[in-house]
């Protein structure tokens, strides 16, 4: 990418970022109050986005070639069972990347 | 939170001032680490317009929440509303201003400060990956890590974790039939339609869910718990003062 597609890029992203702030105020000026469809997609959306993300993170891994995702579903299990036993985010991410890193390094190379 | 998102930007080869300015511009975390490593991809801004608008999307549950409040806010206001990440709201929707304090100064610089903690870290991370240099296999899963204990703490908090199962089997699918470079857009249409068309059975078991942790003080449906969104400050990532 160039710098100025770079910079187009971060554009629009910061457009789609200040629309998802800024429509409800466009939208519903008078306290008129939001679709049941609008606000029952905010409340289901995140989750199913967040789904998404784990997803695009992994989409270049491969099950059948390679180190067959091995060093990724250890890694995403100790940051799982982290999390889910200290409730320390920051904690959980360190830990698995440090882990994921040991692991491409040094073990499955 | 911020030095890791500068950090996972330069190693990926991006350069120095990239994670400053999405702090500037467009300061909301896990966006900022998605548009980081699209940035790596070809360019393609219809995916990255959609796939933030998709991540952000919660934030439409902010604005509805704080319509009332941003009201009379006058030449704060546009500052105010493009800086609600999660952590502005989760404060200025719980917090009180001091009295004698004006609330729209106040929140102001709650999200001034928020803001500015949030560049610093980005820079920060930003300089120090530069620094290193040497490019070390595997701190890219950061992200990775980073959404899977998104999603976790979605699953958990949830009465039936359906948005969440969602999200993984269209992704998973549409990765499937499209491949890797191809298959955001087929899979956020793909979860649009399943999200729809399971609505009349998930909304009433979300709506009950929300009454039931006493969430309903207006008619914006899983907002209105200050408690639950202290809680989410750290999990949602979003810009963030850590």
């Amino acid at each position: 990418m160039t710098t100025l597609q770079m910079i187009v890029t971060i554009a629009v992203a910061a457009a789609a970022t200040v629309l998802t702030r800024a429509l409800p105020f466009f939208a519903f000026p008078a306290g008129r109050e939001a679709p049941r469809y609008i606000r029952y997609l905010g409340r289901a959306l995140p989750g199913a986005a967040f789904g998404l993300l784990v997803i695009y993170c992994l989409r270049d891994v491969s099950l059948f070639s390679g180190s067959h995702a091995v060093p990724e579903l250890v890694s995403i299990i100790v940051t799982g069972a982290l999390y889910l036993w200290r409730r320390n985010m920051l904690l959980s991410i360190f830990a698995g990347t440090g882990i994921y890193m040991v692991l491409v390094n040094f073990i499955f190379i | 939170m911020g030095i890791t998102c500068g950090i996972y930007a330069t190693t990926l080869g991006l350069p120095w001032w990239i994670p400053p300015l999405m702090a500037c511009l467009i300061f909301a975390g896990s966006a900022e680490f998605v548009v980081a490593s699209m940035l790596t991809a070809p360019f393609n801004p219809v995916q990255v317009f959609l796939t933030v608008f998709i991540i952000n999307a919660r934030h439409l549950f902010y604005g509805l929440s704080m319509l009332e409040r941003f009201r009379d806010q006058g030449r704060k206001r546009p500052y105010l509303i493009f800086a609600m990440c999660d952590e502005s709201f989760s404060i200025n929707f719980s917090a009180q201003a001091p009295s004698g304090v004006d609330e729209g100064w106040f929140m102001t610089f709650v999200s001034l400060l928020n803001q500015l903690y949030w560049v610093v870290g980005c820079t920060l991370g930003s300089l120090f990956g530069s620094a290193l240099a040497l490019q070390v296999e595997g701190v890219s899963f950061a992200m990775t890590a980073l959404f899977t204990v998104i999603l976790l703490d979605q699953w958990l908090k949830e009465p039936v974790p359906a948005s969440e199962i969602i999200g993984i089997v269209a992704a998973f699918a549409a990765l499937l039939l499209f491949g890797p470079d191809m298959f955001m857009i087929p899979a956020m249409l793909l979860i649009l339609a399943a999200v729809t068309l399971v609505r009349s059975r998930l909304e009433p078991v979300l709506d009950a869910a929300d009454d039931a942790g006493g969430e309903h003080e207006d008619a914006c449906a899983g907002t209105a718990n200050p408690a639950n969104y202290g809680n989410d400050t750290e999990a949602h990532a979003g810009g963030d003062a850590q």
